[in-house]
Protein backbone atom coordinates (compact mmCIF):
# COMPACT_ATOMS: atom_id res chain seq x y z
CA UNK A 1 0.00 0.00 0.00
CA UNK A 2 3.36 1.98 -0.14
CA UNK A 3 3.61 5.04 -2.24
CA UNK A 4 5.95 4.26 -4.67
CA UNK A 5 7.74 7.30 -6.16
CA UNK A 6 9.98 6.50 -8.94
CA UNK A 7 13.55 8.12 -8.17
CA UNK A 8 15.76 9.63 -11.50
CA UNK A 9 19.40 9.48 -11.70
CA UNK A 10 21.81 10.54 -14.47
CA UNK A 11 25.05 8.93 -14.54
CA UNK A 12 24.17 6.90 -11.10
CA UNK A 13 23.53 10.15 -8.86
CA UNK A 14 20.17 11.03 -8.20
CA UNK A 15 18.67 14.24 -9.90
CA UNK A 16 17.71 16.98 -7.48
CA UNK A 17 13.75 16.20 -8.12
CA UNK A 18 14.35 12.63 -7.26
CA UNK A 19 14.13 13.93 -3.59
CA UNK A 20 11.66 16.67 -4.23
CA UNK A 21 9.53 13.47 -5.10
CA UNK A 22 10.31 11.69 -2.27
CA UNK A 23 9.72 15.07 -0.07
CA UNK A 24 6.00 15.10 -1.05
CA UNK A 25 5.05 11.09 -1.31
CA UNK A 26 6.42 11.26 2.37
CA UNK A 27 3.84 14.04 3.30
CA UNK A 28 0.95 12.00 1.76
CA UNK A 29 1.98 8.88 2.94
CA UNK A 30 2.19 10.52 6.54
CA UNK A 31 -0.87 11.70 6.37
CA UNK A 32 -2.58 8.13 5.00
CA UNK A 33 -0.28 6.35 7.96
CA UNK A 34 1.75 4.28 5.22
CA UNK A 35 5.52 4.42 3.93
CA UNK A 36 7.25 5.71 0.46
CA UNK A 37 8.79 3.22 -1.54
CA UNK A 38 11.22 4.16 -4.45
CA UNK A 39 12.08 1.92 -7.55
CA UNK A 40 15.74 3.31 -9.02
CA UNK A 41 17.35 2.38 -11.97
CA UNK A 42 21.02 1.86 -12.43
CA UNK A 43 21.18 3.72 -9.54
CA UNK A 44 24.02 4.33 -7.15
CA UNK A 45 24.42 4.17 -3.50
CA UNK A 46 20.31 4.91 -2.31
CA UNK A 47 21.18 5.99 1.12
CA UNK A 48 20.47 9.57 0.56
CA UNK A 49 16.44 8.98 -0.26
CA UNK A 50 16.50 8.06 3.18
CA UNK A 51 17.00 11.71 4.09
CA UNK A 52 13.70 12.06 2.67
CA UNK A 53 11.59 10.01 3.98
CA UNK A 54 12.07 7.05 1.47
CA UNK A 55 11.60 3.51 3.33
CA UNK A 56 12.54 0.96 0.68
CA UNK A 57 14.37 1.07 -2.10
CA UNK A 58 14.03 -1.36 -5.01
CA UNK A 59 16.88 -0.59 -7.02
CA UNK A 60 16.96 -2.29 -10.32
CA UNK A 61 20.31 -2.90 -12.58
CA UNK A 62 20.29 -4.03 -16.04
CA UNK A 63 22.56 -3.06 -18.94
CA UNK A 64 19.67 -2.53 -20.72
CA UNK A 65 18.11 0.09 -19.51
CA UNK A 66 21.23 1.99 -19.46
CA UNK A 67 19.66 4.28 -21.98
CA UNK A 68 16.37 6.02 -21.41
CA UNK A 69 13.37 4.08 -23.07
CA UNK A 70 9.92 4.63 -21.95
CA UNK A 71 8.31 1.79 -22.52
CA UNK A 72 10.67 -0.49 -20.64
CA UNK A 73 10.77 2.21 -17.80
CA UNK A 74 7.11 2.20 -17.69
CA UNK A 75 6.73 -1.39 -17.19
CA UNK A 76 9.97 -1.38 -14.78
CA UNK A 77 7.61 1.56 -12.79
CA UNK A 78 3.99 -0.82 -13.42
CA UNK A 79 6.24 -4.06 -11.87
CA UNK A 80 7.01 -2.26 -8.91
CA UNK A 81 3.68 -1.04 -8.25
CA UNK A 82 2.21 -3.87 -8.46
CA UNK A 83 4.65 -5.51 -6.15
CA UNK A 84 3.90 -2.83 -3.84
CA UNK A 85 0.67 -2.95 -4.02
CA UNK A 86 1.11 1.14 -4.35
CA UNK A 87 -2.18 3.31 -4.83
CA UNK A 88 -0.56 6.18 -5.43
CA UNK A 89 3.03 6.69 -7.73
CA UNK A 90 4.26 10.08 -7.98
CA UNK A 91 6.58 10.79 -11.11
CA UNK A 92 8.30 14.05 -11.76
CA UNK A 93 7.75 16.38 -14.62
CA UNK A 94 11.08 15.54 -16.72
CA UNK A 95 10.84 15.20 -20.24
CA UNK A 96 11.64 11.16 -19.61
CA UNK A 97 9.47 11.25 -16.82
CA UNK A 98 6.53 12.86 -18.92
CA UNK A 99 7.38 10.45 -21.95
CA UNK A 100 6.43 7.62 -19.67
CA UNK A 101 3.94 8.67 -17.37
CA UNK A 102 0.82 8.03 -19.66
CA UNK A 103 1.98 4.77 -20.19
CA UNK A 104 2.18 3.47 -16.53
CA UNK A 105 -1.16 5.14 -16.30
CA UNK A 106 -2.86 2.91 -18.80
CA UNK A 107 -1.21 -0.03 -17.57
CA UNK A 108 -2.42 -0.07 -13.64
CA UNK A 109 -5.65 1.26 -15.30
CA UNK A 110 -4.83 4.74 -13.25
CA UNK A 111 -6.76 8.13 -13.73
CA UNK A 112 -3.04 10.55 -14.34
CA UNK A 113 -2.68 14.62 -13.20
CA UNK A 114 -0.01 16.08 -14.77
CA UNK A 115 1.21 19.71 -13.66
CA UNK A 116 -0.01 19.79 -10.26
CA UNK A 117 1.51 21.91 -7.82
CA UNK A 118 0.58 20.93 -4.97
CA UNK A 119 -0.47 18.30 -1.78
CA UNK A 120 -3.90 16.84 -2.90
CA UNK A 121 -6.58 18.84 -1.42
CA UNK A 122 -8.71 15.88 -0.13
CA UNK A 123 -7.56 12.18 -0.84
CA UNK A 124 -11.26 11.01 -0.58
CA UNK A 125 -12.29 12.32 -3.04
CA UNK A 126 -8.49 12.29 -4.27
CA UNK A 127 -8.51 16.17 -5.45
CA UNK A 128 -5.27 18.08 -6.69
CA UNK A 129 -4.47 20.85 -7.82
CA UNK A 130 -2.58 21.62 -11.15
CA UNK A 131 -1.19 24.05 -13.49
CA UNK A 132 -3.69 24.68 -16.83
CA UNK A 133 -4.24 27.12 -19.36
CA UNK A 134 -0.70 27.36 -20.06
CA UNK A 135 0.02 28.61 -16.42
CA UNK A 136 -2.28 31.35 -17.05
CA UNK A 137 -5.02 28.95 -14.15
CA UNK A 138 -5.16 26.26 -12.05
CA UNK A 139 -7.36 23.31 -12.06
CA UNK A 140 -8.97 20.78 -9.47
CA UNK A 141 -8.62 17.82 -11.00
CA UNK A 142 -10.53 14.79 -9.09
CA UNK A 143 -8.93 11.61 -9.91
CA UNK A 144 -11.27 8.79 -9.64
CA UNK A 145 -9.88 5.65 -10.10
CA UNK A 146 -8.30 3.48 -7.28
CA UNK A 147 -4.96 3.21 -8.27
CA UNK A 148 -3.53 7.14 -9.19
CA UNK A 149 -0.83 8.43 -10.90
CA UNK A 150 0.96 12.20 -10.53
CA UNK A 151 3.52 13.98 -11.72
CA UNK A 152 4.36 16.83 -9.60
CA UNK A 153 5.57 20.45 -11.51
CA UNK A 154 9.02 21.37 -11.67
CA UNK A 155 10.16 23.15 -8.86
CA UNK A 156 6.17 23.14 -7.25
CA UNK A 157 7.68 21.31 -3.56
CA UNK A 158 10.88 21.58 -2.38
CA UNK A 159 12.60 20.03 -0.18
CA UNK A 160 11.68 18.84 3.22
CA UNK A 161 14.24 16.43 5.22
CA UNK A 162 12.89 13.53 7.07
CA UNK A 163 15.36 10.71 8.27
CA UNK A 164 14.26 7.29 7.62
CA UNK A 165 15.63 4.23 7.99
CA UNK A 166 15.75 2.31 4.60
CA UNK A 167 15.83 -1.39 3.71
CA UNK A 168 17.06 -2.00 -0.11
CA UNK A 169 16.26 -4.47 -1.95
CA UNK A 170 17.12 -5.76 -5.47
CA UNK A 171 14.13 -5.78 -8.26
CA UNK A 172 14.13 -7.71 -11.70
CA UNK A 173 11.26 -7.12 -13.16
CA UNK A 174 10.31 -9.27 -16.15
CA UNK A 175 11.34 -6.88 -19.63
CA UNK A 176 10.72 -8.62 -23.15
CA UNK A 177 11.89 -7.40 -26.55
CA UNK A 178 9.03 -5.33 -27.31
CA UNK A 179 9.49 -3.03 -25.02
CA UNK A 180 12.36 -1.92 -26.48
CA UNK A 181 11.40 -1.73 -30.23
CA UNK A 182 11.91 2.05 -29.90
CA UNK A 183 15.12 2.17 -30.10
CA UNK A 184 17.91 5.15 -29.39
CA UNK A 185 20.48 5.65 -32.01
CA UNK A 186 22.05 8.53 -30.44
CA UNK A 187 22.02 10.87 -27.46
CA UNK A 188 23.35 14.28 -27.79
CA UNK A 189 23.90 16.43 -24.82
CA UNK A 190 25.45 19.71 -24.33
CA UNK A 191 28.29 19.64 -21.83
CA UNK A 192 29.39 22.24 -19.64
CA UNK A 193 26.48 24.57 -19.34
CA UNK A 194 23.62 24.31 -16.97
CA UNK A 195 20.19 23.88 -18.88
CA UNK A 196 16.93 25.11 -18.97
CA UNK A 197 15.89 22.11 -17.09
CA UNK A 198 17.47 21.99 -14.11
CA UNK A 199 18.68 25.85 -13.88
CA UNK A 200 17.85 27.62 -10.28
CA UNK A 201 18.04 30.50 -12.18
CA UNK A 202 17.49 31.83 -16.11
CA UNK A 203 18.44 34.65 -17.75
CA UNK A 204 16.79 35.43 -20.81
CA UNK A 205 17.11 37.74 -23.82
CA UNK A 206 14.63 39.54 -26.17
CA UNK A 207 14.73 41.67 -29.40
CA UNK A 208 15.96 44.28 -27.51
CA UNK A 209 19.44 43.15 -27.31
CA UNK A 210 19.56 44.17 -31.18
CA UNK A 211 21.65 40.76 -32.24
CA UNK A 212 22.73 37.62 -31.44
CA UNK A 213 26.55 39.13 -31.44
CA UNK A 214 25.14 40.64 -28.36
CA UNK A 215 24.55 37.25 -26.17
CA UNK A 216 27.58 37.60 -25.13
CA UNK A 217 27.31 39.95 -22.04
CA UNK A 218 23.88 37.89 -21.04
CA UNK A 219 25.76 35.04 -21.34
CA UNK A 220 28.45 36.77 -18.47
CA UNK A 221 25.73 37.60 -16.46
CA UNK A 222 24.68 33.71 -16.93
CA UNK A 223 27.93 32.71 -15.86
CA UNK A 224 28.50 34.77 -12.71
CA UNK A 225 25.09 33.16 -11.56
CA UNK A 226 25.46 29.55 -12.63
CA UNK A 227 21.79 30.15 -14.63
CA UNK A 228 21.21 29.15 -18.03
CA UNK A 229 20.20 31.15 -20.84
CA UNK A 230 17.02 31.46 -22.87
CA UNK A 231 15.58 33.53 -25.68
CA UNK A 232 11.76 34.83 -26.51
CA UNK A 233 9.77 33.56 -29.56
CA UNK A 234 11.39 36.36 -31.92
CA UNK A 235 14.69 35.96 -31.23
CA UNK A 236 14.51 31.89 -31.77
CA UNK A 237 12.38 33.00 -34.66
CA UNK A 238 14.99 35.08 -35.90
CA UNK A 239 17.38 32.35 -35.97
CA UNK A 240 19.78 34.56 -33.33
CA UNK A 241 19.07 31.52 -30.67
CA UNK A 242 19.03 27.92 -31.15
CA UNK A 243 14.89 26.72 -30.55
CA UNK A 244 16.15 24.67 -27.18
CA UNK A 245 16.65 28.25 -25.93
CA UNK A 246 12.85 29.18 -26.49
CA UNK A 247 10.56 30.00 -23.76
CA UNK A 248 7.26 30.47 -23.80
CA UNK A 249 3.58 28.89 -23.97
CA UNK A 250 5.18 26.77 -27.45
CA UNK A 251 8.76 26.97 -26.21
CA UNK A 252 9.86 25.73 -23.06
CA UNK A 253 7.99 25.96 -19.37
CA UNK A 254 9.91 27.81 -17.26
CA UNK A 255 9.56 27.15 -13.64
CA UNK A 256 12.81 28.41 -11.63
CA UNK A 257 13.76 30.52 -8.76
CA UNK A 258 14.53 33.30 -10.34
CA UNK A 259 14.15 34.66 -14.03
CA UNK A 260 15.84 37.75 -15.19
CA UNK A 261 14.07 39.11 -18.60
CA UNK A 262 16.17 41.35 -20.75
CA UNK A 263 14.74 42.99 -23.28
CA UNK A 264 11.60 41.08 -23.51
CA UNK A 265 8.48 43.05 -23.68
CA UNK A 266 6.75 40.24 -22.35
CA UNK A 267 3.96 39.13 -24.54
CA UNK A 268 1.14 36.93 -23.19
CA UNK A 269 2.75 33.61 -24.91
CA UNK A 270 5.64 34.66 -23.25
CA UNK A 271 4.53 35.51 -19.75
CA UNK A 272 2.34 31.90 -20.00
CA UNK A 273 5.55 29.80 -20.29
CA UNK A 274 7.66 31.70 -17.23
CA UNK A 275 4.82 32.87 -14.96
CA UNK A 276 5.59 29.61 -12.60
CA UNK A 277 8.84 30.91 -11.88
CA UNK A 278 9.05 32.58 -8.37
CA UNK A 279 10.72 35.36 -8.73
CA UNK A 280 10.93 37.83 -12.01
CA UNK A 281 13.24 40.87 -12.51
CA UNK A 282 13.08 42.56 -16.09
CA UNK A 283 15.09 45.09 -17.41
CA UNK A 284 13.68 47.21 -20.44
CA UNK A 285 13.74 50.50 -22.10
CA UNK A 286 10.00 50.74 -21.91
CA UNK A 287 8.73 51.34 -18.97
CA UNK A 288 4.97 50.57 -20.72
CA UNK A 289 6.26 46.79 -21.21
CA UNK A 290 3.70 44.36 -20.25
CA UNK A 291 6.41 42.51 -18.34
CA UNK A 292 6.37 44.76 -15.88
CA UNK A 293 2.79 44.51 -14.66
CA UNK A 294 4.51 40.73 -13.94
CA UNK A 295 7.42 41.01 -12.43
CA UNK A 296 8.50 41.64 -8.72
CA UNK A 297 11.65 43.65 -9.75
CA UNK A 298 12.12 45.86 -12.70
CA UNK A 299 14.41 48.77 -14.21
CA UNK A 300 13.30 50.84 -16.69
CA UNK A 301 16.63 51.67 -18.14
CA UNK A 302 19.28 50.42 -21.86
CA UNK A 303 20.32 47.14 -20.81
CA UNK A 304 23.77 47.64 -23.08
CA UNK A 305 24.30 49.76 -19.94
CA UNK A 306 22.97 48.03 -17.16
CA UNK A 307 24.08 44.16 -17.80
CA UNK A 308 27.66 44.63 -17.88
CA UNK A 309 27.50 47.06 -14.38
CA UNK A 310 24.79 44.40 -12.66
CA UNK A 311 27.43 41.39 -13.93
CA UNK A 312 30.36 43.33 -11.88
CA UNK A 313 28.18 44.08 -9.05
CA UNK A 314 26.69 40.23 -8.53
CA UNK A 315 30.52 39.43 -9.11
CA UNK A 316 31.63 41.54 -5.90
CA UNK A 317 28.28 40.38 -4.17
CA UNK A 318 29.56 36.76 -5.27
CA UNK A 319 32.99 37.37 -3.76
CA UNK A 320 31.61 38.93 -0.30
CA UNK A 321 29.26 35.66 0.60
CA UNK A 322 30.91 32.70 -0.79
CA UNK B 1 1.10 5.88 -45.75
CA UNK B 2 -2.30 6.96 -44.04
CA UNK B 3 -1.54 9.38 -41.03
CA UNK B 4 -4.35 10.40 -38.69
CA UNK B 5 -3.54 13.78 -37.24
CA UNK B 6 -5.19 14.48 -33.90
CA UNK B 7 -6.41 17.73 -33.50
CA UNK B 8 -7.15 20.39 -29.83
CA UNK B 9 -9.57 23.17 -30.41
CA UNK B 10 -8.07 25.40 -27.66
CA UNK B 11 -8.43 29.07 -27.33
CA UNK B 12 -5.90 31.29 -29.26
CA UNK B 13 -2.79 31.62 -26.82
CA UNK B 14 -4.01 35.64 -26.62
CA UNK B 15 -6.94 34.58 -24.94
CA UNK B 16 -8.01 36.17 -21.71
CA UNK B 17 -8.48 33.26 -19.47
CA UNK B 18 -11.98 33.57 -17.29
CA UNK B 19 -14.36 31.61 -16.12
CA UNK B 20 -17.92 30.95 -15.30
CA UNK B 21 -20.79 29.04 -13.56
CA UNK B 22 -18.83 29.53 -9.82
CA UNK B 23 -15.37 28.67 -11.08
CA UNK B 24 -16.65 25.37 -12.71
CA UNK B 25 -16.34 26.43 -16.48
CA UNK B 26 -14.54 27.78 -18.50
CA UNK B 27 -15.92 31.02 -20.01
CA UNK B 28 -15.70 30.85 -24.39
CA UNK B 29 -17.45 34.31 -24.38
CA UNK B 30 -15.10 36.02 -26.75
CA UNK B 31 -12.44 33.18 -27.00
CA UNK B 32 -11.13 32.47 -30.40
CA UNK B 33 -10.35 29.04 -30.97
CA UNK B 34 -7.33 27.84 -33.06
CA UNK B 35 -6.01 24.15 -33.88
CA UNK B 36 -3.71 23.13 -30.85
CA UNK B 37 -0.23 24.93 -31.98
CA UNK B 38 1.73 21.62 -31.20
CA UNK B 39 -0.87 20.18 -33.37
CA UNK B 40 -0.04 22.71 -36.29
CA UNK B 41 3.26 21.80 -36.33
CA UNK B 42 2.47 17.75 -36.88
CA UNK B 43 -0.63 18.49 -39.10
CA UNK B 44 2.00 20.41 -41.21
CA UNK B 45 4.55 17.89 -41.22
CA UNK B 46 2.00 15.71 -41.89
CA UNK B 47 0.96 17.73 -45.46
CA UNK B 48 4.95 17.06 -46.04
CA UNK B 49 4.76 13.67 -46.11
CA UNK B 50 1.49 13.74 -48.49
CA UNK B 51 3.36 16.39 -51.01
CA UNK B 52 6.06 14.51 -50.78
CA UNK B 53 5.37 10.78 -50.30
CA UNK B 54 1.83 10.21 -51.55
CA UNK B 55 0.69 9.88 -47.80
CA UNK B 56 -3.10 10.84 -47.10
CA UNK B 57 -3.80 12.65 -44.23
CA UNK B 58 -6.80 12.24 -41.88
CA UNK B 59 -7.67 15.16 -39.13
CA UNK B 60 -9.37 14.01 -36.30
CA UNK B 61 -11.35 15.58 -32.61
CA UNK B 62 -13.32 14.61 -30.17
CA UNK B 63 -15.36 17.35 -29.86
CA UNK B 64 -19.14 18.80 -30.56
CA UNK B 65 -20.05 20.20 -33.69
CA UNK B 66 -18.34 23.84 -32.23
CA UNK B 67 -15.23 22.32 -32.73
CA UNK B 68 -15.51 22.06 -36.63
CA UNK B 69 -14.52 25.22 -38.01
CA UNK B 70 -11.32 23.88 -36.75
CA UNK B 71 -11.26 20.72 -38.68
CA UNK B 72 -12.29 22.84 -41.84
CA UNK B 73 -9.24 24.88 -41.13
CA UNK B 74 -7.37 21.80 -40.76
CA UNK B 75 -8.92 20.89 -44.79
CA UNK B 76 -8.29 23.86 -46.06
CA UNK B 77 -4.33 23.29 -44.83
CA UNK B 78 -4.45 20.40 -46.72
CA UNK B 79 -5.83 17.03 -45.07
CA UNK B 80 -7.69 14.74 -47.35
CA UNK B 81 -10.71 14.73 -44.76
CA UNK B 82 -12.06 14.62 -41.29
CA UNK B 83 -13.32 12.68 -38.51
CA UNK B 84 -15.31 14.23 -35.68
CA UNK B 85 -15.82 12.33 -32.46
CA UNK B 86 -19.27 13.52 -31.11
CA UNK B 87 -18.33 14.08 -27.25
CA UNK B 88 -16.59 16.46 -24.90
CA UNK B 89 -13.32 16.26 -24.59
CA UNK B 90 -12.92 16.89 -20.56
CA UNK B 91 -10.90 13.59 -19.81
CA UNK B 92 -7.74 12.43 -21.57
CA UNK B 93 -8.40 8.94 -20.78
CA UNK B 94 -11.54 8.88 -22.35
CA UNK B 95 -10.05 10.96 -25.37
CA UNK B 96 -7.46 8.04 -25.93
CA UNK B 97 -9.85 5.15 -25.76
CA UNK B 98 -12.33 7.31 -28.91
CA UNK B 99 -8.90 7.85 -30.65
CA UNK B 100 -7.51 4.33 -30.28
CA UNK B 101 -11.25 2.94 -32.29
CA UNK B 102 -10.42 5.20 -34.81
CA UNK B 103 -7.27 4.16 -35.41
CA UNK B 104 -8.09 0.47 -35.05
CA UNK B 105 -11.08 0.76 -37.51
CA UNK B 106 -9.07 3.48 -40.04
CA UNK B 107 -5.47 1.43 -40.34
CA UNK B 108 -3.29 4.27 -39.92
CA UNK B 109 0.92 3.81 -39.71
CA UNK B 110 1.38 6.84 -38.33
CA UNK B 111 -0.56 8.85 -35.87
CA UNK B 112 0.28 12.44 -35.27
CA UNK B 113 -0.47 13.98 -31.60
CA UNK B 114 0.94 17.53 -30.18
CA UNK B 115 2.64 16.36 -26.96
CA UNK B 116 -0.03 18.85 -25.20
CA UNK B 117 -2.72 20.75 -25.74
CA UNK B 118 -2.67 24.70 -24.49
CA UNK B 119 -5.92 24.22 -22.73
CA UNK B 120 -5.82 21.29 -20.69
CA UNK B 121 -2.23 20.68 -20.45
CA UNK B 122 -2.75 16.91 -19.50
CA UNK B 123 -0.05 15.82 -21.71
CA UNK B 124 -1.16 12.58 -21.78
CA UNK B 125 -3.25 11.72 -24.62
CA UNK B 126 -0.77 10.59 -27.57
CA UNK B 127 1.20 8.05 -24.67
CA UNK B 128 -1.86 6.91 -23.62
CA UNK B 129 -3.48 6.34 -27.15
CA UNK B 130 -0.11 4.60 -27.76
CA UNK B 131 -0.15 2.27 -24.62
CA UNK B 132 -3.94 1.42 -25.56
CA UNK B 133 -3.03 0.32 -29.54
CA UNK B 134 0.29 -0.87 -28.34
CA UNK B 135 2.16 1.29 -30.80
CA UNK B 136 5.49 2.49 -30.95
CA UNK B 137 5.61 6.14 -29.11
CA UNK B 138 8.21 9.00 -29.43
CA UNK B 139 7.45 11.75 -27.41
CA UNK B 140 8.78 15.49 -27.75
CA UNK B 141 9.32 14.86 -30.71
CA UNK B 142 10.96 17.31 -33.18
CA UNK B 143 12.07 16.11 -36.45
CA UNK B 144 10.26 13.11 -38.37
CA UNK B 145 11.18 11.18 -41.26
CA UNK B 146 9.33 7.88 -42.58
CA UNK B 147 11.53 5.65 -45.02
CA UNK B 148 8.78 2.65 -45.73
CA UNK B 149 7.95 0.94 -42.69
CA UNK B 150 10.98 2.71 -40.58
CA UNK B 151 10.97 6.06 -39.14
CA UNK B 152 13.80 8.25 -37.66
CA UNK B 153 12.75 10.87 -35.30
CA UNK B 154 14.67 12.82 -33.15
CA UNK B 155 13.47 13.45 -29.00
CA UNK B 156 13.77 16.74 -27.66
CA UNK B 157 15.64 15.55 -23.71
CA UNK B 158 16.49 17.44 -20.93
CA UNK B 159 19.60 19.46 -22.24
CA UNK B 160 20.14 18.06 -25.31
CA UNK B 161 18.68 15.53 -27.90
CA UNK B 162 17.61 11.67 -28.84
CA UNK B 163 17.64 10.33 -32.24
CA UNK B 164 15.67 7.29 -32.67
CA UNK B 165 14.64 4.99 -34.82
CA UNK B 166 10.99 2.89 -34.26
CA UNK B 167 8.97 1.03 -36.96
CA UNK B 168 5.30 1.73 -37.97
CA UNK B 169 2.56 1.80 -36.61
CA UNK B 170 3.81 5.03 -34.70
CA UNK B 171 2.50 7.06 -32.42
CA UNK B 172 4.27 10.98 -31.98
CA UNK B 173 3.78 13.32 -29.49
CA UNK B 174 5.01 16.60 -31.81
CA UNK B 175 6.05 19.69 -30.98
CA UNK B 176 7.87 22.76 -32.68
CA UNK B 177 10.80 21.62 -34.93
CA UNK B 178 8.58 18.99 -36.84
CA UNK B 179 8.47 21.61 -38.69
CA UNK B 180 9.65 25.43 -38.17
CA UNK B 181 7.35 28.22 -37.09
CA UNK B 182 8.00 30.03 -40.87
CA UNK B 183 6.75 26.46 -42.71
CA UNK B 184 3.37 27.35 -41.11
CA UNK B 185 0.51 27.32 -43.68
CA UNK B 186 -2.05 29.64 -43.58
CA UNK B 187 -5.18 28.68 -46.10
CA UNK B 188 -5.52 30.60 -48.92
CA UNK B 189 -9.20 31.07 -51.50
CA UNK B 190 -8.68 27.86 -53.08
CA UNK B 191 -7.75 25.33 -49.99
CA UNK B 192 -10.89 26.97 -48.03
CA UNK B 193 -13.48 26.27 -51.00
CA UNK B 194 -12.03 22.56 -51.24
CA UNK B 195 -12.37 22.42 -47.60
CA UNK B 196 -16.29 22.84 -47.78
CA UNK B 197 -16.54 20.00 -50.34
CA UNK B 198 -13.94 17.69 -48.17
CA UNK B 199 -15.47 14.57 -46.55
CA UNK B 200 -16.30 15.26 -42.56
CA UNK B 201 -17.31 12.26 -41.07
CA UNK B 202 -19.21 12.34 -37.56
CA UNK B 203 -18.42 9.28 -35.67
CA UNK B 204 -20.57 8.74 -31.86
CA UNK B 205 -18.15 7.48 -29.15
CA UNK B 206 -17.61 4.24 -27.83
CA UNK B 207 -18.26 3.81 -23.91
CA UNK B 208 -14.98 4.59 -21.67
CA UNK B 209 -13.81 5.47 -18.37
CA UNK B 210 -13.40 8.99 -17.16
CA UNK B 211 -11.05 8.78 -15.09
CA UNK B 212 -10.64 12.13 -14.36
CA UNK B 213 -12.58 14.93 -13.99
CA UNK B 214 -11.86 19.28 -13.62
CA UNK B 215 -14.05 20.10 -10.88
CA UNK B 216 -12.98 23.72 -10.73
CA UNK B 217 -11.07 26.31 -11.63
CA UNK B 218 -8.75 29.23 -9.91
CA UNK B 219 -7.07 32.61 -11.30
CA UNK B 220 -3.91 32.76 -9.84
CA UNK B 221 -3.72 35.55 -6.95
CA UNK B 222 -3.38 38.74 -8.49
CA UNK B 223 0.39 40.52 -8.21
CA UNK B 224 1.51 42.99 -6.12
CA UNK B 225 3.24 45.89 -8.34
CA UNK B 226 7.13 45.87 -9.63
CA UNK B 227 9.25 47.19 -7.44
CA UNK B 228 11.02 49.26 -9.48
CA UNK B 229 14.83 50.51 -8.82
CA UNK B 230 17.08 53.45 -10.63
CA UNK B 231 19.39 51.96 -13.52
CA UNK B 232 22.14 53.28 -11.75
CA UNK B 233 20.51 51.31 -8.54
CA UNK B 234 21.96 47.94 -9.07
CA UNK B 235 23.22 47.69 -5.39
CA UNK B 236 19.66 48.15 -4.78
CA UNK B 237 18.54 45.32 -6.93
CA UNK B 238 21.08 43.21 -5.70
CA UNK B 239 20.31 43.33 -2.13
CA UNK B 240 16.76 42.98 -2.91
CA UNK B 241 17.12 39.63 -4.60
CA UNK B 242 19.17 38.06 -1.57
CA UNK B 243 17.56 39.61 1.55
CA UNK B 244 13.89 40.06 0.52
CA UNK B 245 13.59 37.51 -2.31
CA UNK B 246 16.51 35.41 -1.41
CA UNK B 247 17.42 33.99 -4.62
CA UNK B 248 20.75 34.33 -4.52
Amino acid sequence: MSLLIYAESAEGKFKKVAFELASYAKKIADSLGTTVTAVTVNAGNSSELANYGVSKVLKVTNDKLNNFNAKAYADVIKQAAQKEGSKIIVLSSTTDSLYLAPLVAVGLDAGFASNVVGLPLSTSPFQVKRNAFSNKAFNITEISTDVKVLSIGKNSFGLVESSTSLSEEDFAPSLNDADFSVKVESVEKTTGKVTIADADIVVSGGRGLKGPENWGMLEELATVLGAATACSKPVSDLGWRPHSEHVGQTGKPVATNLYIAVGISGAIQHIAGINSSKVKVVINTDAEAPFFKVADYGIVGDAFDILPKLTQKLKEFKANNS
Amino acid sequence: MKILVCISHVPDTTSKINFVNGDSEFDTNGVQYVINPNDEFGLTRAIWFQEQQGANVTVVNVGGADTEPTLRKALAIGANEAIRVNAEATDGFFVAKQLAEVVKNGGYDLVICGKESLDYNGGMVPGMLAALLNYNFVNSCTELTVDGSTAKASREIDGGKETISASLPLVIGGQKGLVEEKDLRIPNMRGIMTARTKALTVLEPVGANVNTKAVKFEKPAPKSAVKLFAADDLDGLVNALHNEAKVI
